[in-house]
């Protein structure tokens, strides 16, 4: 029951935040913060965690591929895909999910116990609209931008990795990522990478906005909004792989 | 003027708010007072729609605010300034940035007209010169004042203080009911304020209600709260030894008299 309440007013929430913004200009400044706040700030983590991991990949591929009948170019072709299919939109994602949905929902929890948020609405401005409409729009542009730069980054994490433990050559890593390489592949990855951008701003705010009581609820809420949208992450993942890939 | 009329307030089973009538004037500072958790912040916050009322009328120069629309209601709460607890200060902005923000959203002025405001603001409450400041480094009784020339800022026509001296110095809690008594007559602004400091009652409470237990219990102003024998009023105003002295004090002098 409670769950079906808190359904209803997420979605209630959706509707007052998806709104025509009261002034231009200020919800123009407000989206470049976020960009800055949630894409610009989470290149650092995305790099380090998409060139190790990629690495990792590369290299947990070359050790188990003894068998003389699978073509050298294996681990490259193996690299490319699971980078762009999954570990990119995906991992990386929940990654995120910890980082920027954390820091809204405190950032937004804060706003609410410190009475900012009222004062916000009783000088009649839509708090819901200021505050989420531009972290979600910041999130759906630049997740993208994320994901291909953490494709890139793990791609040349594997290479890198492959060379020092020559493990394979240039260009047999760089036939593998070639080989078999669809385009339709990275259009899924950042569908995806953008309903996960949504979802974690949106889930995120919704735990911020309606915290009640001090700074525990706070951190509470902050838990809680990470644990839900990497939930909600999981759910879209498989639902989207199911419409997209399979249908 | 604000008139409140029969309103009721509940949250889940407990019924906070029973019956409430009262008028609030206009060029007049009224304080509500009481015990806490019997009403008066949930009062203050149904008045100025954070909370919807059950049952009743609430009336801004005879306009029912309960029966207004979305649209209404945002051009009733530009005229309303609100003076919060904790101040409510936006920490990612500066002290310019914090009073022009209501500015910025709904008024059509240049620049320049808006930098010319936020300073007057500013000068009103003696905080000339702290334009650059964030909050986190200005000090409580400063957080006030700049929670006053944000409030002012719009030129309102209503202004709420919720316990604008709590955990103030003496010194400076005297100094914020100076500037809101100030602002309210120079402005001829409906002033509502809560609070539990008998100084300030004592010092600006032109009308004085007092909540009990939800109810409107007693109105009046800083003149008859002394001399009242409402029990629960003379045992809230007279809570403390110390006043207890000064209540025999007066009644003293004026046998004497």
């Amino acid at each position: 029951m409670k769950l079906m309440e808190g359904f209803g007013k997420y979605f209630l929430m959706l509707t007052i935040v998806f709104r025509a913004p009261e002034k231009m200009s200020i919800f123009r400044k407000r989206l470049f913060e976020e960009l800055e706040q949630i894409g610009i700030n989470s290149i650092p983590l995305v790099a380090l965690m998409s060139s190790f991991i990629g690495g990792v990949i590369a290299l947990q591929t070359a050790s188990n591929m003894s068998n003389p009948l699978l073509p050298t170019y294996t681990v490259g072709y193996i690299t490319q895909s699971s980078t762009i299919l999954e570990f990119s939109p995906t991992i990386i994602s929940l990654i995120l999910a910890g980082k920027v949905g954390s820091n809204i929902a405190s950032e937004i929890g804060t706003m609410r116990v410190t009475e900012q948020i009222d004062a916000l609405e009783i000088m009649g401005v839509n708090s819901l609209n200021f505050l989420v409409l531009p972290k979600v729009t910041a999130a759906v542009l630049f997740f993208p931008i994320l994901v291909i730069f953490s494709m890139g980054l793990s791609l040349v994490g594997g290479w890198i990795a492959l060379v020092l433990s020559d493990l394979s050559s240039t260009e047999t890593y760089i036939y593998g990522i070639r080989y078999y390489f669809e385009m339709s592949n990275v259009w899924y990855a950042l569908t995806k990478c953008v309903v996960f951008g949504f979802i974690i701003v949106t889930i995120s705010s919704f735990y911020g906005y309606y915290v009640k009581g001090g700074s525990l609820e706070v951190g509470r809420s902050s838990t809680q909004a990470v644990v839900s949208s990497s939930v909600a992450i999981l759910v879209a993942n498989f639902l989207l792989t199911q419409m997209i890939l399979l249908s | 003027m604000i008139e409140v009329k029969h309103v009721n307030k509940s949250f889940g089973k407990t019924q906070v708010l029973k019956d409430i009538s009262a008028t609030f004037e206009k060029g007049k500072v009224n304080l509500i007072i009481g015990q806490s958790g019997h009403g008066k912040t949930v009062l203050a916050k149904c008045i100025v729609g954070l909370h919807e009322v059950e049952s009743g009328e609430i009336l801004f120069n005879g306009r029912d605010f309960c029966k207004m629309n979305r649209v209404e209601r945002t051009s009733i709460r530009q005229e309303i300034g609100m003076l919060f607890q904790g101040s409510a200060l936006f920490d990612s902005m500066t002290v310019e940035e914090n009073v022009m923000f209501p500015l910025l959203m709904f008024k059509k002025m240049t620049k320049k007209e808006m930098h010319t405001r936020v300073n007057f603001c500013l000068e009103r409450v003696n905080l000339t010169g702290r334009n650059s400041l964030f909050p986190s480094e200005c000090s409580g009784g400063m957080q006030k004042r700049i929670g006053i020339a944000r409030a002012i800022a719009m030129n309102p026509k209503y202004l709420f203080c919720d316990e604008p001296n709590s955990g103030l110095d003496p010194k400076t809690a005297i100094l914020i009911d100076t500037l809101i008594r100030e602002i309210t007559y120079e402005y001829q602004i409906t002033t509502v304020a809560i609070t539990h400091d008998m100084n300030s009652v004592m010092e600006i409470g032109d009308n004085i209600l007092f909540i009990h237990n939800g109810n409107n219990w007693w109105t009046g102003n800083k003149n008859n709260i002394i001399s009242t024998e409402n029990p629960e009023v003379t045992s809230f105003v007279y809570a403390s030894e110390f006043m207890k002295e000064i209540k025999d004090s007066i009644i003293e002098k004026n046998k004497n008299k």
